[in-house]
């Protein structure tokens, strides 16, 4: 019977035998930074979108990034997740990890997920399939083929279903949300997958006031277990979740410290908060 | 026994409607097969052996639709040159049976089909050697198409070419390919291609016997097929798949290498397609360059489409319509046929995106419009 037992627990059909699974490359974060930009530059058609920027986000920080339209907050996430080369510059995550070498899918694996800048869910799958994709399991042909979700990732789910306020809708299609509840199905999707570094752009762009307040809140809980990096255009939003602002102009970084420092700040006044003002 | 019970499951989960239609498949084909061979012919319920061949034709056109859909319904690769995939499966089961003439050609050559003597060629070319094993022909029914697949889904997809690109590159991939075997030097028999087939596994291929035998295994493949699809397509892997088709830049930043998910689909409906051609010539006793022609592998989208894409019952009711027409049709006005075609074509694009699978939801849908126009909407710039 010992021995059926042992054979069960060999052939379980939720786990990879250990020497199969691919070794994770450890993240070394024992500086604390987790994210180094440096010198980093890229230009579209001799526009420099991109000018020697330098960025260190901290390991577990809540980081906004601010700028104007073209200073080049989204062409850094790009870069970052893969998306677009650079033509100068580096980006390691962690101290030993190089980005620019990695493809879309090797960074999103990595720990590092994207939620964009319009809220790409996938309209045609419900609600419960578009976690079920963003899950962290093995996304090789194979084991997406055989793959069957295990209580612990049904959990895991149901947990973020409740976070993002859609137990009800689980099983109804994407395309049928509103916009707000894409754009929290969207944060839902990078929750599920338990990365390490979250880039969110625009996440409160179309929410209602309320739905602002509960992604602040959450955005803020988050910070912590999660390094988040957010772009965002809403200055009163910015406002309530930031310990620490990065203000980008022009492709590179103008002024870097709290709120209150980045708006008396002589430069940004002039450049950015003045256009307000 | 977990296997039957998900085949089972299967079946019932909605969506592709698997248990209705291999019922319905298995069905006709028994009642059709029974009717020619146990029926007198002076019997009113008597199916002649041209209507059996003529459904078993029907059938691998179903095999080959299926493929296509997979692909192009499923994950958007839309695919103007599955012919190809069709044509090389066809033609390694024509040199099977062309080696199985054996002695009994024209020229009565026991080691050389009649065209080489013919060129005046005086042994097998290398790449003839072992067709005469039906397992290797088998085999090489599966390899060639398959192989061709995967280095030419591998070089397009791994380089991101999508779209019009791609469907033009396959275009381009089954005219040359028709070039090279309109040649006689290729050994394919060259503009005649291969025929005068005498019998197929020691079978005689004239009779009504092996007639039913081929129309009844091409039904159990296109049912295995059926099943088969459904599961991949029913399983997480198809839930990216169709996630690659609505956002493939969205489906890479979740971690999944969408080259290599669209490189396997890719290789598996030309492998659909593929036996689908396989069983396609030995019913039709011929296969030629012809079949590469672009024309074909159009026609198999415009199948698709009028059945309606990404539904895979969709994709089998449009063959079986549309080649239902074009027989009818083609016996009444030949020449006209190919503007019937094309104006098909165009009216479902237009009026039936989702073929006559999706007429039902329209429908329903277009009730449900009127209902909501009643009330006011802001006007769209």
């Amino acid at each position: 019977m010992n021995a059926l037992d042992n054979a069960r627990e060999l052939m379980r059909p939720d786990r990879v035998w250990p020497f199969l699974v691919p070794p994770a490359p450890p993240i070394d974060v024992s500086k604390q930074v987790l994210l180094y930009v440096e010198g980093l530059s890229v230009s579209f058609d001799g526009f420099k979108a991109l000018n020697d920027l330098n960025l260190y986000i901290n390991d577990g920080e809540l980081r906004c990034l601010i700028g104007a339209n073209g200073a080049g907050k989204t062409t850094l996430m790009d870069v970052i997740t893969g998306k677009t080369q650079c033509d100068q510059g580096s980006v390691y995550f962690g101290q030993t990890l190089n980005l620019l070498e990695r493809s879309e899918p090797e960074i999103a694996q990595l720990g590092i997920g994207r939620k964009f800048q319009k809220p790409t869910v996938f309209e045609a799958h419900t609600v419960l399939d578009n976690l079920e994709m963003s899950l962290k399991t093995a996304k090789g042909i194979w084991q997406t083929l055989m793959a069957r979700l295990s209580p612990g990732e049904m959990d895991r789910i149901d947990h973020v279903l409740g976070i993002i306020g859609l137990k009800a809708q689980r099983f109804r299609l994407a395309g049928a949300l509103s916009h707000g509840q894409k754009q929290w199905l969207e944060i839902g999707m990078l929750l599920v997958a338990e990365p390490r570094l979250l880039l969110i752009d625009e996440p409160v762009a179309g929410m209602t006031a309320e739905e602002t307040e509960r992604t602040a809140e959450l955005l803020t809980s988050l910070a912590g277990e999660h390094t988040v990096v957010v772009v965002e255009h809403d200055m009163e939003f910015v406002r309530s979740i930031a310990r620490t602002v990065t203000v980008l102009h022009q492709g590179s970084v103008l002024a870097e410290g709290t709120m209150e420092q980045v708006q008396n700040n002589r430069d940004v006044i002039e450049v950015y908060l003045g256009e307000d003002a | 026994m977990n296997w039957l019970t998900q085949l089972f499951a299967a079946g019932r989960t909605p969506g592709n409607r698997v248990l209705p239609f291999v019922t319905v498949l298995f069905a006709v084909t028994a009642l059709a097969s029974m009717a020619n061979l146990l029926l007198p012919e002076t019997s009113p319920l008597h199916v002649s052996t041209y209507t059996i061949t003529l459904l078993g034709k029907y059938l691998s056109y179903a095999m080959l639709a299926l493929a296509v859909d997979v692909i192009w319904g499923y994950c958007g690769i839309l695919s103007l040159g599955h012919g190809a995939f069709f044509a090389l499966g066809g033609y390694a089961m024509g040199m099977y049976l062309m080696r199985q003439i054996g002695d009994r050609s024209v020229y009565g050559n026991p080691d050389l089909p009649d065209f080489m003597v013919f060129l005046n060629w005086d042994s097998l070319p290398w790449y003839w050697l072992g067709m005469d094993q039906f397992w290797f022909a088998m085999l090489m029914v599966l390899l060639v198409p398959g192989v061709l697949a995967f280095v030419f889904g591998w070089l397009a997809f791994r380089s991101r070419v999508t779209g019009v690109y791609l469907s033009i590159m396959t275009q381009a991939l089954t005219y040359a390919l028709m070039l090279a075997f309109f040649r006689n030097e290729m050994g394919f028999g060259g503009n005649n291609g291969l025929t005068d087939f005498k019998e197929i596994l020691g079978f005689d291929l004239q009779s009504d016997a092996t007639r039913v035998a081929l129309f009844a295994i091409t039904a159990l493949l296109l049912g295995l097929i059926y099943v088969v699809s459904h599961l991949i397509l029913k399983s997480r892997m198809g839930k990216v798949i169709v996630a690659i088709r609505d956002g493939e830049s969205r489906t890479r930043f979740l971690g999944y290498r969408t080259d290599r998910y669209k490189v396997w689909l890719f290789v598996y409906s030309a492998l659909i397609a593929a036996i689908a051609g396989a069983m396609y010539v030995p019913q039709v006793g011929i296969i030629n360059p012809g079949e590469f022609s672009p024309l074909n592998s159009i026609e198999v989208v415009v199948w698709v489409a009028v059945g309606g894409r990404g539904t895979l019952y969709g994709a089998v009711i449009g063959v079986l319509l549309v080649n239902y027409a074009k027989t009818r049709f083609t016996a009444i006005m030949p020449e006209g046929w190919l503007f019937a075609l094309g104006l098909l074509f165009v009216l479902v694009t237009l009026y039936l995106p989702k073929g006559l699978a999706g007429l039902w939801g329209q429908l329903t849908a277009g009730r449900q419009r009127k209902a909501d126009t009643a009330l006011p909407q802001e006007a769209h710039p």
